[in-house]
């Protein structure tokens, strides 16, 4: 009866956030006196899990799932589960793990709870918190069911060692052909730039900034920072930048350890998708901006002096710091 | 074609969120509810299969009496009939296999849910529904074009998007690039007369499960104050010695 986690990769590598749901499964498995299990798709480096509390991995390499299909993913860890008796299966928050998770409680006839952001209150009954009303509040929710999937929040629980010997093993779920009846076409993802979805820095631009041709000083800024760029919904409903840039409440929520809003006013709507960032920074022109209320740290000033100054600054202090 | 559009009724967006009954319930009082944006898309997405592919379109509302304006206001944008399941959205596992069993119903080709819920971020209603039925999933769905039973959809990934083939039946998770802002209606006096005819059935839950319930709700801790600085020399200097963030 272990814990079972699925740590994420990509390109054989191991993401950030793979380590966050090996520490949070860690700390689960102890709290129910049991050990942490792992399973990884095409990873290399099994082995460095260790560092975080699993003590076994099952590895699985296999060309077919080279490319994410949730389907085949979600019938891979249903049966990793059932090898374990897993009764508690912990997932991470990117937007592979939330089209697989649903498909895994199904199955299961699981209970799923989301955007969760700190261990378990208790497991016994297994209640978590987690954010609801996008990020306008709390809840402490219960999950009833004998098998139970906890979706963690990026950045919440954050990663923490814990050395344990570690094993590594093969693993070969039997997939069949109704696995793969969603084929992947094409992908199309800058590669090699952080991601809103797991950035430790986030620079966001409103429609302060005029127009698409001043997005330079947006990017440039984030290039500094080893940053993700954003966007406000109107930005991204003017066709300003892609869609996948807008942040909020109906957009893609912003979890990361620093998010600088230039030029946005800080309507409630944008707000909810990026109150869970740790520190949030904001440049605005206008004193009485709805932002500044939500902000640790704030600029009154024109984003058109006031970032290539910043962008420069940071260039120097990069400098220096490096 | 035969589409089912799957609504939630959710507090308008600029709702304030407050809680009763000892922070165990959502507060209604004073608020606003709405087609849960995610489904609005979904929705107007549907009005265009009617308009351009003939396609026939039913909505479904897990929800109580009170969400039947909602549900109103989706067919005075155009959908031709309505079905409420009557029973407390209480969990999204519950919520799920109360669909499920429409859709087994009434044979659907396409079936258009929203990536989650605003209010309870459940993001699950509809991939447990495809796994309840065995139905090809696509979630967050930024594109969907459909052709005789091959369906093409665009997903969002983190940091691009995935072109997907699949069949019918398929069910989506859509958001916003399904359609734009812009393409979302506004029900016209005509609309919202010709909805007061249409057929709105309600049916009684079938047991099902539930799987998770929130015991208690708890509102974000007050912020502290913003800090204003004067310089950027100062931001970066609060920003690495006191927040620890660069
Ligand atoms: C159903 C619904 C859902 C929504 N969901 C979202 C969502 O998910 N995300 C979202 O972002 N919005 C959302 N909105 C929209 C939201 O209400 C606001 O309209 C939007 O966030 C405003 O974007 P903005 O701050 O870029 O633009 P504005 O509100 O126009 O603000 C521009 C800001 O730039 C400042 N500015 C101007 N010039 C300069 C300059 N030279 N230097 C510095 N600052 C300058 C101004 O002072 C102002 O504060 C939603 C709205 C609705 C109705
Ligand atoms: N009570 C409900 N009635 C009908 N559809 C729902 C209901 N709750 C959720 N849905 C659908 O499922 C999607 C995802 O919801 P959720 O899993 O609650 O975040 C929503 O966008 C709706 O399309």
């Amino acid at each position: 009866m272990s814990v079972l986690v699925y740590t994420e990769s990509e390109n054989g590598k191991f993401k950030k956030s793979a380590f966050e749901v090996a520490s949070y499964a860690h700390e689960v498995a102890q709290k129910m006196g049991t050990t942490a299990t792992a399973i990884s798709f095409n990873a290399s480096e099994n082995e460095s899990l260790g560092a975080y509390g699993i003590s076994k991995v099952l590895n699985i390499t296999s060309d077919q799932l080279k490319t994410f299909n949730a389907k085949a993913f979600a019938d891979a860890i249903e049966q990793a589960a059932s090898k374990e008796s897993a009764k508690v299966i912990i997932l991470s928050s990117s937007a592979d793990t939330k089209y697989l998770a649903p498909l895994l409680a199904g199955h299961l006839k699981a209970g799923y709870i989301p955007n969760v952001i700190a261990a378990p209150e208790s497991t016994n009954p297994f209640t978590v918190k987690r954010t609801a009303f996008s990020n306008k509040s709390f809840a402490f929710s219960e999950i009833t069911t004998d098998i139970k999937i906890v979706g963690v929040s990026n950045n919440s629980f954050g990663i923490i060692e814990n050395k344990s010997s570690t094993t590594v093993e093969d693993f070969s779920p039997t997939l069949s052909e109704k696995d793969f009846t969603t084929k992947s076409v094409e992908i199309d993802k800058v590669v090699g730039k952080a991601t809103i979805a797991d950035a430790d820095v986030v620079v966001s631009g409103g429609r302060g900034l005029k127009g698409p041709e001043n997005w330079g000083l947006i990017e440039e800024l984030a290039d500094v920072l080893g940053a993700a760029t954003a966007c406000s919904k109107p930005v991204s409903d003017l066709g300003w930048r892609p869609h996948g840039e807008h942040v909020g409440q109906t957009g893609k929520p912003v979890a990361s350890n620093l998010y600088i809003a230039i030029g946005i006013s800080g309507a409630i709507q944008h707000l909810a998708g990026v109150s869970s960032s740790k520190v949030k920074v904001v440049i605005n022109s206008d004193p009485e901006a709805p932002f500044f209320k939500a902000a640790d740290y704030g600029i009154v000033g024109d984003a058109f002096e006031v970032v290539p100054k910043l962008i420069e600054k940071l260039k120097e202090f990069k400098a220096q710091n490096a | 074609m035969k589409i089912l559009v799957c609504i939630s009724n959710v507090p308008d967006t600029t709702s304030k969120i407050n809680f009763t009954d000892g922070d165990t319930k959502f507060d209604t009082n004073g608020v606003q509810f709405i087609i849960n944006p995610n489904d609005e898309f979904g929705l107007t997405r549907a009005m265009w299969f009617k308009e351009k592919q003939n396609a026939v379109v039913h909505i479904a509302t897990v929800g109580g009496a009170n969400v039947e304006p909602t549900m109103r206001k989706a067919l005075a944008i155009g959908a031709d009939e309505a079905i409420r399941v009557n029973a407390e959205p209480t969990d999204g596992f519950f919520v799920a296999e109360q669909l499920a069993s429409i859709i087994k119903d009434g044979s659907y080709d396409l079936i258009i849910a929203g990536r989650e819920s605003i209010d309870y971020n459940g993001g699950m209603v509809p991939g447990i529904i495809a796994s309840i039925l065995d139905l090809n999933f696509v979630n967050t769905c930024i594109q969907l074009d459909i052709e005789g039973t091959n369906a093409t959809a665009m997903r969002e990934i983190d940091g691009g998007k995935e072109k997907i083939a699949t069949t019918l039946p398929v069910i989506i998770g859509g958001q916003k690039g399904l359609v734009e802002e812009s393409d979302l209606r506004i029900p016209n006096m005509r609309g919202i007369m010709m909805a007061r005819q249409k057929k709105l059935t309600v049916i009684e839950p079938i047991t099902a499960t539930k799987a998770t319930k929130d015991n208690t709700f708890e509102k974000p801790a007050a912020k502290g104050a913003v800090k204003l600085v004067g310089t950027v020399e100062e931001l970066i200097d609060l920003l690495h010695n006191e927040a620890k963030a660069i």
